[in-house]
């Protein structure tokens, strides 16, 4: 029979979650690394047991932990990031050059096909890659050496590379965001990068149609559709058709087009969720309702589900990384909130319930199904 | 064998209890402490001084003899005391922070 097993997160540990098809009962171990910020846990498409998580303090750095027995131990591998050759300098918040410094890994994306092969995003912004199961990390400067480098600014969180999206059908391509430089694609395995930002618009920009300098809070692709990308944008909910050469707004009729999660249902390419978060300045949800917002034809006409959510006086946050979609029939959406809860539907999104209400602060989420 | 202690998530990192016992080639200093300590903890490598630049990190101090090392060079002499294990190298964290 298959199992699920959520990873969440959090401010102050790590989690893991498991639960039958059935996804009534769930079992919580953690806190392992209490304490500790964790941005991400993932584990391997090609072997679940496999997971990495990263692991920072303010006092201490970057950890890197990895599991070979699907969370159960863990061991602490390589936490060497460092920047090829002289970084250079980026703009900081003032518009005055500030160089470029190691703070933290945001996101780690493992391989589709190779258990020991993993990716990194990392603040300040670029792309680090280990092909050797995080014994050692080595930088894919290509990004970081794009000639708009020295433009590009940290968003409020930091100048974080926070989004790693794989292309299942080549394995040269990819799809990075940076806030706030915007969304990057490679097709030569990481050597190049050209920004696909054409089609964004951010007010807060002197030019707003700029080549970089959007505010990109997440991406999301369904694998039958390499081509097809989902962007939650600062403000806008976004689509491409064309792997990112131009986009399209989709926020149609959505209370607010605030926001940081996007994903996409398992099994129905065009059925996407967001969760509309009030404004840049009030992160929470409008009127103090926890509404996930459902769309069955890509983007423009927007559902809210609310059921088994709160409906009053709630004014948690949904970030970037904490929504994720398990693969069984009927597909499973999960997110987490900077309360602590961790919601889940069995039923894509009709029903919620919490599975676990009172962690530290979720800062991300992702689910395995298992076989 | 020179004597260290680490902060609590630092114990927890390298699965240690309480103070560790450390024997140090040459000259006891600094650098030669987090030598022999990261090569006998590689895991915390990286978390008291950073990777790229060596240097201590933001919200970590060294003492000593209840003296506050953490401004002395890496390579100055530690005292006699820490030298002869009389008294512990202090690893400590700020308290800050949520």
């Amino acid at each position: 029979m298959s199992k699920v097993r959520v990873l969440a997160g959090t401010r102050k540990g790590a989690f893991v979650l498991e639960s039958d098809a059935k996804r009534e009962h769930w079992d919580v171990s953690g806190p392992h690394f209490g304490g500790w910020e964790i941005y991400h846990i993932k584990g391997s498409p090609a072997d679940p047991n496999r997971l990495y998580a990263s692991q920072s303090s303010s006092w201490s750095g970057q950890v890197i932990q990895r599991s070979n027995d699907g969370g159960k131990t863990w061991e602490a591998v390589d936490n060497k990031f460092v920047y090829q050759g002289v970084p250079g300098t980026h703009q900081w918040y003032d518009g005055t050059p500030h160089p470029w410094e190691f703070k933290r890994v945001w996101h780690l994306e493992p391989s589709l096909t190779d258990p020991d092969t993993v990716y990194a995003g990392v603040e300040d912004a670029a792309i680090f890659r280990s092909t050797d199961g995080a014994k050692t990390w080595e930088e894919l400067p290509g990004l970081r050496e794009h000639g708009s480098g020295p433009h590009w600014q940290p968003g409020a969180g930091g100048m974080c590379l926070h989004t790693i999206v794989l292309d299942p059908s080549d394995p040269d391509r990819m799809f990075i965001a940076i806030s706030a430089a915007g969304a990057f694609r490679t097709d030569d395995g990481a050597k190049t990068w050209r920004p696909i930002n054409r089609g964004l618009h951010s007010g807060f920009l002197p030019e707003p149609t700029a080549e970089v300098g959007h505010c990109v809070h997440h991406m999301a692709m369904h694998p039958s559709r390499p081509g097809v990308l989902f962007m939650q944008k600062h403000w806008d909910v976004m689509r491409t058709d064309d792997a990112g050469d131009s986009w399209q707004e989709i926020s149609g009729n959505l209370p607010t087009d605030f926001g940081f999660v996007i994903d996409v249902h398992a099994h129905e390419p065009e059925t996407i969720y967001v969760v509309p978060i009030k404004s840049d300045s009030e992160h929470y949800p409008p009127d103090g309702k926890l509404r996930v917002y459902r769309s069955r034809t890509g983007g423009n006409d927007w559902e809210a589900l609310t059921r088994g959510l709160p409906q009053s006086d709630c004014y948690v946050n949904v970030l970037r990384d904490a929504m994720a979609v398990d693969s069984l029939d009927s597909c499973g959406v999960y997110f987490g909130t900077t309360g602590g809860q961790v919601y889940a539907s069995s039923d894509a999104g009709d029903h919620w319930a919490p599975i676990v209400r009172d962690l530290p602060a979720v800062l991300s989420v992702e689910v395995q199904t298992l076989a | 064998m020179i004597r260290v202690v680490l902060p609590a998530h630092l114990r927890a990192l390298a699965r240690v209890d309480g103070e560790l016992k450390l024997a140090v080639e040459g000259p006891v200093t600094q650098r030669s402490i987090l030598d022999a300590l990261e090569a006998r903890y590689p895991m915390l490598r990286g978390t008291i001084r950073d990777h790229a630049t060596g240097r201590r990190r933001a919200f970590v101090r060294f003492f000593a003899c209840a003296e506050d090392l953490s401004h002395e060079s890496p390579d100055s002499l530690l005292p006699e005391a820490v030298a002869s294990g009389a008294e512990p190298f202090l690893i400590v964290a700020a308290i800050a922070g949520g």
